[in-house]
């Protein structure tokens, strides 16, 4: 076994000091000479004609420095579509759409410019259900978007969603048992503690920088670049710079109009521009996961072998379309790739509604469809008389197997994760008591190795060393809390024999920084992770070169531990790295001792088909639950929770235990609590008091299992864990629900209303 | 009209000028610059604004700053002693992953001291009622409770 340093170390977050002591400037604290503050009126009505926006008053109160609508900026289009602009003219098509926009001297001010702009609208007839908004004669939502061959207006997106493999119709013909249901799923929002904001500013030039607290700081550069080109600013730059960021979890994976209001607020005032979103603008304004309508049926052999899957899903889009929409890809993959099924179809449609629009949230479809998928396994494990445990190993996926939507898969600890799962919860004990007392399992597979979504899934860093040794790395990466600074600083410090305190990640602006894709798809340790090892390799070997040249030795017999290169034919020839970077530097004809890497995954982008291998490596795992629900309330309570989880290798044993932790109360919230409620396209319960996010007092512990399959192509052998935490929960917390009552809610949240439902139901004699 | 207030903050006397309907938190945030407490809602329900006054938690958002005349406020800022080293709540909470993305900290630090003066030794579910009332989405909350654990060296 290698001895690793850094690696596989209890090392707290890098930040961690600055954050503990309230030092950390979140966007929330970031003030700049001359700063104006932003606020955004909003539609009333979730579909409406403008008829007239009248701001002269607000224009008369002192302090307000200026007022946009739809009707004086210019055309900036965004979003995965380019179907929203920053505010709205003609019509509303969501009680979210930004309808105008102040900045003034004070909040308070702008807050109550607001007031005072007068908005005259003609209220059209809306929809809200996408079943409905798929029907002929739905009201349009875009009245100018064309769908189907004939290019007829419709409210379906575009985006035809549809992975074939095998003969389904044939395999179901062939089943001895088949399954078939219909689950739903609905809106849940990021609850980000941090609410939204950003700071935009222009110089005298007309370039821009924006202080931001987005996930994809280059991929932002290059949105709002575009934006500045709309705006007559060609040619002009934009320098995208992160405050800390309070919470990420996928919301941040998109640009959104109320950064583009402050880039065109701060470009008509000549002053910086901030806004900053109250928290009932951050469950209202903000994108939500996308809620689906999911028919699923599943078969298997009398023995209980999966036969096929067949999926349909309706995705509610909302009124525009962010990457969201293209969560069906990774829907796609636990649809063809959790546990083994020879044959797979899968179709989904986006639809538009006067809802909110959706976005990504951790996981990204995956918790969605893996709800529908491992309740279904525990149904269809029932009729053929098999035991749910025995039935996931039956089907298990396995190293060296290649998926029907062409995954490679490389290491897999399905099976290691399922019977943890098994021994920690007594499966074989406590299973199939139905005393209110139960148990159950469900298990995921997620991305490890990046995910070819865009045409790139790279990352750059460069690394450069001072005279004192302390090393600089520059990533692309993001962090958001989740680690990632701390991780990139590990890996380097492991490969270049130094401690992670003498690394420095720096990883906040555009300027300094390489580019990135975006921290997505639980990509950041396995591709900036990659990225940075590659870099501290080059700039490895840079450094045993010059050390070679002061202590005479060839560069292949140094190598570097606790901070000194030292030869490995005779130990006493060493040189600390703060002298050999000196002699780098001081010497005629010196040179810098740094380094740049690209690191690129080889995965593939989908094809038409929507086949290809998504990622180099795939992430497994299993939840386990055992519950105990209340017959009089419906209350379920959980009384043990295990997270068996195949995460390559363990970089921070720590931090990966509370990537599982936070997952998996997100997870407990996504099954049992949360849900935004919406009633005719308004959110009912934007605070804390009515969307019910789990309390200290809600946690269960969590007994987290890391399996270790030390992935070949991972950096230390490590894969994605960023996502998969609350994965499995929901199908896992149903199917315990069902072993303690015989109850099945294929719906969520499953609230106390609905198992109290579902057991009257029961009991109603038939 | 303006109102004339005086307090302890930190352990050092201030006087401040404010409007009635001023709360704690923008005093602190706006016209101290103290910015280490954290405005997650602004409306009671999520702990970020959590400060110490008279040594016990309160939501600093929806508390008029009129009402700490005369008393005494901790913020996060005051609780690293004169040589800079972190309270052991603090050291606490970094060596054991409870901060990630930090938002949540500061607040919920301070519950955990007003819990560990008042009850040195508390049991985990003292613990997890202490800091209900401090909303966290990236930890689950476990390594902030083994941390607070910790800290009361048990
Ligand atoms: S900001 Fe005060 S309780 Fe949320
Ligand atoms: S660490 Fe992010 S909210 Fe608690």
């Amino acid at each position: 076994m290698e001895e690793f340093i850094n690696i596989g170390k209890r090392i707290p977050k890098t930040d961690a000091e600055e954050k503990v002591t309230g030092r950390a400037v979140y966007i929330h604290d970031l003030k700049v000479p001359g700063m104006l503050f932003g606020k955004i009126l909003y539609s009333p009505h979730a579909h409406a004609k403008i008829l007239n926006i009248d701001t002269s008053r607000a224009e008369r109160l002192l302090g307000v420095k200026a007022i946009l609508t739809g009707y004086n900026i210019p055309s900036i289009k965004f979003g995965f579509y380019k179907d929203n602009v920053p505010l709205k003219a003609g019509k509303v098509r969501s009680c979210r759409d930004e309808v105008a926009a102040v900045a003034a001297t004070d909040p308070d001010i702008a807050e109550e410019a607001l007031d005072l702009i007068r908005v005259d609208y003609e209220i059209l007839p809306s929809v809200f259900d996408p079943e409905e908004a798929m029907k002929e004669g739905a009201p349009l939502v875009h009245d100018e978007h064309v769908g189907g061959k004939e290019k007829r207006p419709t409210n379906v997106l575009n985006l035809p969603w549809r992975l074939i493999a095998g003969d389904v119709d044939e395999a179901r013909r062939q089943s001895a048992y088949v399954a078939e249901d219909r689950f739903r799923v609905t809106w849940v929002t990021h609850c980000c503690m941090g609410t939204s904001g950003c700071l935009a500013q222009f110089d005298l030039k007309n370039n821009l920088t924006i202080y931001s607290i987005t996930q994809i700081p280059s991929l932002a550069q290059r949105d709002f670049t575009e934006a500045l080109s709309a705006m007559g600013l060609q040619g002009k730059k934009v320098r995208v710079i992160k405050t800390m960021i309070g919470g990420g979890f996928g919301s941040k994976l998109d640009t959104y109009a109320f950064e583009y209001i402050a880039i065109l607020l701060a470009h008509k005032t000549h002053k910086p521009v901030k806004i900053v979103f109250s928290r009932e603008e951050e469950f209202f304004a903000t994108s939500p996961r996308q809620p689906a309508i999911i028919d699923i049926a599943q078969g298997c052999t009398r023995d209980g072998r999966l036969t096929f899957r067949d999926v349909r899903m309706i995705l509610d889009n909302g009124a525009y379309t962010s990457w969201g929409a293209t969560t069906p890809s990774v829907m796609m993959m636990p649809i063809s790739s959790l546990y083994k099924v020879p044959n797979v179809r899968y179709v989904a449609k986006c639809v538009y509604t006067n809802n909110t629009y959706s976005q990504a949230m951790r996981g990204y479809g995956n918790p969605q469809a893996t709800f529908a998928i491992d309740s279904q396994i525990d149904i269809l494990a029932e009729m053929a008389g098999i035991d749910p445990l025995d039935f996931r190993l039956r089907n298990a996926n396995t190293p060296g197997e290649i998926t029907p939507q062409n995954f490679k898969i490389i290491t897999c600890g399905l099976r290691e994760c399922i019977d943890a799962v098994a021994q920690k919860l007594d499966w074989r004990q406590n299973r199939g008591r139905r005393d209110g007392r139960g148990v159950g399992m469900a298990s995921l597979i997620h991305v490890g190795g990046g995910a070819r979504v865009y045409k790139s899934d790279g990352c750059g860093t460069i690394i450069k060393i001072d005279d004192f040794g302390t090393v600089n790395v520059f990533t692309g990466a993001t962090d958001m809390g989740q680690g990632a600074d701390t991780v990139i600083a590990q890996i380097v410090a492991e490969e270049l024999g130094v401690r992670t305190e003498d690394v420095v990640v720096i990883h906040t602006d555009t300027d300094v920084c390489p580019w990135d894709v975006g921290a997505h798809a639980s990509r950041t340790t396995f591709v900036a992770g990659n990225s940075a090892l590659g870099a501290a390799k080059k700039v490895k070997q840079l450094l045993l070169e010059v050390a070679g040249q002061t202590l005479g030795e060839s560069p292949e017999n140094l190598d570097i531990r606790d901070r000194t290169v030292f030869s490995k034919r005779d130990p006493e020839k060493k040189s600390p790295l703060g002298k050999v970077l000196r002699a780098a530097h001081y010497t005629t004809g010196g040179r810098m001792v740094m380094a740049e890497y690209f690191y690129d995954p080889a995965n593939e982008n989908l094809d038409r088909e929507f086949k290809g291998n998504l990622s180099v490596t795939y992430s497994y795992g299993t939840h386990g639950v055992e519950v105990e629900v209340d017959k009089e309330t419906g209350q379920v309570k959980i009384l043990k929770y295990v997270a068996a989880h195949d995460v390559g290798k363990a970089i921070n044993p720590m931090l990966l235990e509370g990537q599982v932790y936070g997952g998996v109360a997100m997870g407990i919230g996504y099954a049992l609590t949360e849900r935004l409620i919406s009633q005719n396209g308004k959110v009912m319960n934007p605070n804390f008091l009515d969307y019910k996010m789990l309390t200290a007092k809600d946690v269960p512990n969590v007994d987290p299992i890391v399996i270790e399959t030390n992935d070949p192509f991972g950096p230390f052998g490590a894969k994605g864990i960023g996502e998969p935490g609350l994965v499995p929960t929901a199908p896992a917390i149903a199917n315990a629900i069902y072993d303690a009552l015989g109850v099945r809610i294929k719906d969520l949240p499953i609230t106390p209303e609905k198992v109290l439902a579902a057991l009257k139901q029961k009991t109603k004699p038939q | 009209m303006k109102k004339s207030i005086s307090f302890v903050l930190n352990g050092e006397p201030v006087r401040a000028e404010i409007e009635p309907h001023l709360t704690l938190l923008h005093l602190l945030r706006d016209e101290l610059e103290l910015t280490g407490t954290k405005e997650g809602c602004g409306m009671g329900e999520c702990g970020a604004c959590t400060v110490l006054l008279d040594g016990r938690p309160v939501n600093s958002c929806i508390l008029p700053a009129m009402e700490v005349d005369g008393k005494n406020v901790t913020t996060i800022e005051g609780l690293i002693d004169a040589q800079g080293n972190l309270h052991p709540i603090q050291k606490a909470f970094i060596e054991h992953g409870a901060i990630q993305c930090g938002f949540c900290t500061p607040g919920m630090v301070l519950s955990a001291k007003a819990l560990l003066d008042e009850n040195p030794k508390p049991t985990e579910e003292e613990i997890r009622n202490a800091i209900a009332g401090n909303l966290c989405r990236c930890t689950g909350y476990l390594q902030i409770v083994q941390a607070i654990k910790a800290a009361s060296n048990q």
